[in-house]
């Protein structure tokens, strides 16, 4: 394996292909988050998008307001090379909602809200609700890795080339 | 942030290696032998160790109050005291003149200098109060799995450096790679197409 300083810089562009992908599926392939995840009720872009081109030296980063400009300009961004090197997403599961944002490069998680539960009243009910906390964020991660898993199989197989390139191509450049 | 806060956020990590039996027991002694100390009213300037929980300013190991059924969920905790530029500079000038004035001199030396700013810090040091800064952590020791609640990079780089000291386990931070590499269930021969891998081109060129 990998030194981690070398590979955190060698393979952050896995991350962002990564969140790169997830917007593809989210909005052309639902049986994949269904398959990882099959009490889903919806998976959707949140309120922040951050894409990213990259020169030999300088670094071009436009943060995206989703709600605010629709995604057009990401969209756009990436045709001309640029990949979503950050993502605020919104994960539903029967009435509950996550949101949360994720980082390519590092795969870390910011701002992570999990549905509400009733705060502890008094010391002894402080086992259950952080054992409630730890199922509402064992349920988001999870979801999140066996993404990713479904990705990185993809991203070695002869499939990424053959096809899922061309699909991922056609869906930036298809009018809408 | 604590992990009942409304929003958080979460640096994951693989815990690399497997503790003496009884765990509980190994645990407990590496949350005691390092846990946080208090600083105020001492020279030092930086204090990092284990806290509880649910009591972070008094931490306390005793029994397995820090296993939550399978869990096991403390806290890190850095207590770092801040004094403004401006106060050394201040306390420095008056402690210099005194000592020019004593021996009679009129300019101090290089180490002269610096051990009075050392000996002026230490003692504004022992004056000002610690802030306390908590991090708290959940440890599923049979998935081999931790969850720090915090991206800050000093704060991760404390955990990683505390843990394996504490414990003598690694900690592997989950990045794209780690990922990819020890949890994404890859066959050795999509293991090694994962390291010749290179960033895939959407606008035209084919990747590798």
């Amino acid at each position: 394996m990998l030194d981690i300083a070398v590979a955190y810089n060698r393979f952050k562009f896995l991350g962002d292909e990564f969140l790169t992908w997830l917007w593809f599926v989210i909005e052309q392939d639902l049986a994949v988050l269904k398959n990882a995840d099959p009490d889903l009720t919806s998976f959707e872009i949140g309120s922040r998008m951050v894409v990213e081109k990259k020169y030999k030296k300088t670094v071009e980063r436009i943060t995206i307001k989703a709600k605010d400009a629709g995604l057009a300009e990401a969209r756009m961004a990436l045709k001309n090379g640029a990949m979503v090197t950050e993502l605020n997403l919104v994960y539903r599961s029967a009435q509950h909602k996550w949101q949360f944002s994720l980082k390519g490069e590092s795969l870390n998680l910011s701002s992570l809200q999990t549905p509400k539960i009733a705060p502890p009243e008094s010391p002894d009910e402080m086992e259950a609700s952080v054992l409630e906390k730890i199922f509402l964020y064992d349920k988001i991660l999870q979801f999140l890795e066996k993404l990713y898993k479904h990705f990185i199989k993809l991203r070695t197989s002869n499939r990424w080339n053959s096809r899922e390139i061309s699909l991922i191509k056609k869906w930036l450049n298809a009018e809408r | 942030m604590g992990l009942l806060s409304a929003s958080n956020s979460i640096t994951r990590y693989r815990v690399e290696g497997r503790l003496k039996t009884p765990v509980l027991e190994t645990v407990a002694a590496g949350l005691k032998k390092n846990a946080i100390g208090e600083i105020d009213d001492q020279a030092l300037e930086k204090a990092v160790g284990w806290t509880s929980y649910a009591k972070p300013y008094q931490p306390d190991f005793r029994g397995s109050n820090y296993a939550y059924g399978a869990y096991l969920v403390f806290a890190l905790r850095i207590d770092k005291k801040s004094i403004s530029p401006g106060v050394v500079k201040k306390h420095f000038a008056i402690e210099s003149s005194r000592h020019l004035a004593k021996s009679g001199r009129h300019y101090l030396s290089r180490n002269e200098k610096q051990t009075i700013k050392d000996h002026v810090i230490d003692r504004l040091n022992v004056k000002v109060p610690a802030t306390p800064h908590v991090y708290d952590i959940i440890w599923n020791y049979e998935d081999s799995v931790l969850w720090f609640f915090s991206n800050l990079k000093t704060a991760n780089e404390e955990l990683e450096t505390l843990f394996l000291r504490s414990f003598d386990l690694t900690l592997i931070r989950v990045i794209p790679y780690t990922a990819a590499y020890l949890d994404s269930g890859l066959t050795d021969t999509e293991k090694d197409i994962l390291i010749n891998l290179s960033p895939t081109d959407f606008t035209g060129k084919k990747s590798v």
